[in-house]
């Protein structure tokens, strides 16, 4: 097995008299994309805060690519910068147009890049930042909910963007959600966390593009949603696991 | 009717009084435009100064006709007298407010992006801000004598305080996930302030400046009637002294006329700097 492209062990993170996280462990293989599950507040927001460096108060071994990017639930795009000035933004020397340009055209956006952020849809912005995060070639992707305020068409063909553009660039990619649908579509494992560590974790052994309707992935729907604690009301009872 | 029973299915619609939505007639006859209707009480507000001047009612030592304070106003301009009043009350509110904008400018940055400024700063800033600045006229007088330069401390003054809270505030109200973002992208302790930061508080700096502008021009009447030998403000105290309403009137309209002029060109400037707000694209 090649050296994992993350690495954390033994995480620790209080919040005043809250643990967050408890000696949690996780590694992420090079390529590889794994979603993190769990409910709101369990944590994973934390987690991906800290392997993107936005937060350090931290105990325990964090070993992480140096090259990372993150995608936040919201865009965050600087509403003051054109778009192509957004995508580049921070990386070193002078702003170059044509790189933005660039990768704005791998996310369908080539012809946005003099616009001002505001003036995009909620998808179009969500995918303007997914070129900011490429534009830096990260050897880790951290994807924040990103598409948790798109709706549910926008969000389908969002989620078929990140699985072409993680083919393409070939890095790991950590994608937190709580949609379970949604992991299981793109992921080639999901964790679940919950009180603070990784709980459960299941591999997900098919292949692209998912059906939703195969037994396989009804079957491990039915596991995941057992481990959050929620009854799958679309399964059948032959499909729901035993325990 | 019968009673309604909850749990029962919903049964055939009983009678439903129905009103119909007439379509909204236009309002036939007299319609004057807008503009039009919106000058027909400064009009006829001028119209009764007028009147009131021309039959006597309004003698002319407590307010000059209309049409005295027009041909006022063009005779002053002729000899070159409200030219030369304009330049110098204009020199005194630019030099007043640069002076006061760079202080302002400076104090906001420190205290805005530095918790020890914040410390230092912006309690001084508050406290110093209770007095009325007007109340400072003797004060000034005292420490700086009666020539230029009470009137451009006094403007200085009165142009710091609204520009340092607004840009202060600006600079405080940007929003820390963009702040963040910025990080995460890369950006240092001077590209956040420049990309991030300084961008962010552009609202709230405009806003500040049109509050500073509007203050400078108020702060210049009041300077200006403390012993000025040139300027505006020494054209209306000697006109006081002469009755010659007229030349008052005048006056204050130049006043009106300055302060409208410098609002319109911080609206220009918002328009350009805020381009980004708005979804006009600029092109």
């Amino acid at each position: 097995m090649t050296e994992p492209s993350v690495r954390v062990r033994g995480l620790n993170r209080e919040f005043g008299d809250r643990r967050v996280l408890t000696d949690l462990d996780i590694d992420i293989q090079p390529g590889e994309f794994v979603a993190l599950l769990g409910h709101s507040g369990c944590g994973k927001s934390t987690l991906l805060r800290i392997l993107a460096g936005i937060d350090a108060e931290i105990e325990g071994v964090v070993e992480v690519p140096q090259r990372r990017a993150v995608a936040f639930q919201s865009p965050r795009l600087m509403p003051w910068k054109r778009v192509w000035r957004n995508v580049v933004l921070g990386l070193p020397g002078r702003p170059d147009r044509d790189l933005a340009i660039r990768y704005l055209d791998e996310v369908g956006l080539g012809g946005h890049g003099g616009v001002w952020p505001k003036t995009l849809s909620g998808g179009e912005a969500q995918r303007v930042s997914l070129a900011r995060a490429l534009v830096r070639e990260p050897e880790l992707l951290l994807l924040d909910e990103p598409f948790g305020a798109l709706d549910a068409l926008t969000r389908a063909k969002a989620q078929r963007l990140v699985i072409d553009l993680w083919r393409q660039h070939g890095c790991a990619v950590l994608f937190v959600t709580h949609d379970v649908e949604e992991s299981l579509l793109l992921a080639d494992r999901v964790l679940v966390m919950d009180e603070g560590r990784i709980a459960h974790e299941v591999t997900v052994d098919l292949p692209r593009p998912r059906d939703v309707g195969d037994p396989t992935f009804v079957a491990l729907r039915g596991r995941l949603l057992g481990w959050l604690g929620v009854r799958d009301a679309s399964a059948r009872p032959d499909t729901t696991p035993a325990s | 009717m019968t009673r309604a029973d909850p749990l029962a299915p919903p049964g055939p619609p009983s009678a439903v009084r129905r009103v119909t939505v007439e379509p909204e007639r236009r309002r036939s006859g007299l319609t004057l435009p807008r503009a039009v209707r919106r000058t027909i009480g400064p009009v006829a507000f001028l119209l009764a100064w007028y009147v009131a001047s021309a039959t006597g009612a309004l003698p002319p030592d407590v307010l000059a006709s209309p049409v005295d304070v027009v041909s006022q106003a063009v005779q002053l301009t002729a000899d070159g007298e409200l030219t030369s009043a304009i330049l110098t009350s204009g020199q005194r509110a630019l030099t007043g407010f640069l002076l006061g904008g760079s202080i302002a400018v400076a104090l906001a940055l420190v205290a805005g992006l530095f918790r020890l400024g914040e410390d230092l700063i912006d309690a001084t800033v508050g406290m110093i801000r209770t007095i009325p600045w007007v109340g400072l006229i003797p004060l000034f007088i005292i420490w700086f004598g009666i020539d230029e330069t009470p009137k451009i401390a006094l403007v200085a003054l009165a142009v710091s305080f609204p520009l340092y809270f607004n840009l202060y505030g600006g600079i405080r109200a940007v929003d820390a996930q963009l702040i963040e973002a910025g990080r995460v992208l890369g950006l240092g302790r001077v590209g956040l302030i420049r990309h991030v930061i300084l961008p962010g508080a552009v609202p709230g700096a405009l806003v500040g400046l049109r509050y500073a502008l509007g203050s400078a021009w108020l702060a210049l009447v009041f300077g200006e009637t403390v012993n000025a030998t040139e300027g505006i403000g020494y054209l209306m105290n000697t006109a006081r002294e002469f009755f010659q309403t007229d030349v008052i009137v005048v006056c204050l309209v130049v006043y009106a006329i300055l302060g409208l002029i410098s609002d319109f060109i911080v609206r220009l400037l918002g328009r350009y700097l805020l381009s980004w707000r708005s979804s006009f694209d600029g092109t």
